[in-house]
């Protein structure tokens, strides 16, 4: 059993909004001071759910993937110190500024050059650009079946029992290997490396690829293959201004909010 | 610019669900001349098509193996409907299914997707599509290099279809073929009676009601409002901690409300959280921290412990 896990460093969503800024003339956010990036939310859980698979499978081996800058190194790190055996990392200028159709293209790439690969686990959607689209396009690059949003994930012989968050509750699938899965937050948190397996993970292997690695062209990547073009990236705008209901007692506090609610005739 | 504009329905107890009856007015808004079609797959579908006002043209098929949403089956149909309606732009809901579709079909065609679209506009011809990014910290406009483009929706965004006549034209899609995804059960949890996406009022918990129980204290103070109009949802965080289902869950990965009135109890509004209440036309906000984010976006706050602002709050209801 070879799982791949794909992960993503992106700006802490963490960050206070205060804190969250976009340079107009490039369309970009601010990385904030002090603030350093993190593995994608969703991406620890899909790792903690390959692992999972393994452990349940007693054998087996967990390749984490990323696409990004030299930095993304840490994210890669981070899933090697939770259990995965070892990295790639797809740093290349080419790749750059590009969307889901072409991020899609440079993973599956990768995966096809693993060439053993049983199973792909995504994060639902990447908690910075909150598209949800790559695992699915990973799935029609290398023809697999897909179940997505999962809360539980399960091995079952040549199968993945997969429990699925759907708008009014959960659905049971199977899906037979090879396969890719995306997990939500609804599985639940991903385990916390201890200092022991950080310092193993330093010395796992990370190999780095690149375009012409892959054979993959530079005009069908990055910025040059994209689909999506980005116009322009603003801050909402801001919400109104708060009327803290002031009052000696709770009662009294909800006695004028009330109060309020009915002269606004919404309630 | 005219646009052919084809709206992938989703049907609901036989009939279109809310959804798309707002996609059917998006895409009257926007064709300017083109045509409008209308997609609709499982049980009812011909029968539904003709609450479809505003499209000229019906792709079905009454299939009942479509009744459960399966991707490699709604994929070819899909296809098919898209191709045959000469659509350059397809529009369907940013749901379980549109989650799905969208992607995916965007790679079967060659082109792109921009999901869980707020904003679509014809721009001097270029169709621009707006979304939320980063949670909720930006929004994103993009436009398209390849046609057909295709925009999965987010509830809300346009207003139902109103008025115009049911399609005068129908066309018979294929039936379901085979997936390699088995369905083998399904549990729903949505709270019976009122939906969160209909109440007019929803009180919302979030992490800072301390424990499950809280949300109980939510219950009667919704009942003290009236079961009739008020409906109880949560935050990521509380459905995370298993203290509410996920299908009551309020913002980004989960459902998006616009009621008249939004009343947020211990809940800190992280953007992802805000992305799915940002649509209420009055926010009401009861927090211990002063400095919390939901205040931004509230018109009333109270800072305070829930465990004492909510049952003087009930009991102020109660006094009708």
């Amino acid at each position: 059993m070879h799982i791949v896990v794909c992960a993503k460093q992106i700006p802490d969503p963490e960050t206070p909004p205060s804190a969250f800024k976009i340079d107009a003339a490039t369309n970009k956010v601010v990385p904030a001071q002090g603030i350093a990036p993190v593995l994608s939310q969703f991406d620890g859980i899909a790792a903690e759910a390959a692992l999972r698979i393994r452990e349940a499978g007693g054998e087996g081996k967990v390749t984490v993937i990323s696409m990004g800058a030299e930095s993304a190194q840490a994210a890669i790190k981070q899933v090697l110190a939770m259990g995965a055996d070892e990295g790639v990392l797809l740093n290349d200028p080419a790749f750059e500024d590009g969307d889901s159709h072409t991020t899609a293209k440079v993973l599956s790439a990768a995966i096809k050059n693993l060439g053993d690969v049983d199973a792909v686990f995504c994060g639902r959607q990447s908690a910075d650009w909150d598209m949800g689209q790559v695992g699915l396009l990973i799935a029609e690059n290398l023809g697999w079946p897909a179940a997505i949003i999962a809360k539980g994930v399960e091995l079952d012989g040549a199968q993945l029992k997969v429990q699925r968050v759907l708008s009014d509750g959960f659905e049971s699938v199977e899906v037979p290997f090879p396969a890719v899965v995306t997990v939500s937050n609804e599985f639940g948190e991903p385990r916390y490396p201890k200092l022991p397996q950080i310092m193993a993970a330093a010395k796992k292997t990370v190999t780095n690829l690149k375009a012409a690695d892959l054979g993959l062209d530079a005009a069908d990547v990055g910025k040059a293959g994209s689909r999506l073009q980005l116009q322009k990236l603003a801050l909402p705008e801001k919400g109104e201004k708060v009327e803290f209901i002031e009052g000696d007692t709770p009662e009294a506090q909800a006695a004028t909010l009330v109060a309020r609610l009915k002269a606004d005739k919404l309630i | 610019m005219p646009h052919n504009i084809l709206v992938v329905g989703e049907l609901q107890d036989g009939a279109l669900n809310p959804t798309t009856l707002e996609l059917l007015g998006g895409a009257s808004g926007l064709a300017g001349g083109g045509n409008v079609s209308v997609a609709l797959l499982g049980s009812g579908a011909s029968a539904a098509a003709a609450q479809a006002t505003g499209a000229g043209k019906a792709f079905v098929s009454d299939d009942a193996a479509y009744d459960t949403f399966r991707g490699e089956q709604w994929l070819p149909a899909v296809q098919a409907a898209v191709e045959q309606s000469g659509a350059d732009l397809v529009l369907m809901a940013q749901s379980t299914a549109g989650r799905e579709l969208g992607p995916r079909l965007a790679f079967r065609l060659d082109t792109a997707v921009a999901m869980d679209a707020v904003k679509i506009e014809d721009v001097g011809g270029a169709l621009q599509f707006t979304r939320p990014a980063y949670g909720g910290n930006a929004l994103a406009t993009y436009t398209m290099a390849t046609t057909p483009a295709i925009a999965t929706v987010r509830a809300k965004s346009f207003d139902p279809v109103e008025g115009g006549s049911a399609p005068s034209e129908t066309a018979e899609l294929p039936a379901a073929g085979e997936s390699r995804v088995n369905v083998t059960g399904k549990e729903v949890t949505e709270a019976a009676g009122l939906a969160i996406t209909d109440a007019p009022i929803v009180v919302s918990g979030g992490r800072g009601l301390g424990a499950p129980e809280g949300f109980e204290t939510l219950k009667e103070l919704a009942g003290a409002i009236g079961r009739e109009r008020a409906a109880v949802g949560a935050s990521r965080a509380a459905v995370d901690l298993g203290w509410f289902p996920p299908s009551e869950q309020v913002g980004l990965t989960g459902k998006v409300v616009s009621p008249d009135l939004y009343i947020a109890i211990a809940i800190s509004g992280a953007s992802q959280h805000m992305a799915g209440c940002s649509g209420a036309k009055t926010i009401v906000a009861v927090n211990r921290d002063k400095d919390a984010n939901i205040f931004g976006f509230s018109k009333y706050g109270i800072v305070g412990d829930w465990k004492a602002v909510v049952p003087a709050l009930i009991a102020e209801f109660k006094k009708g």
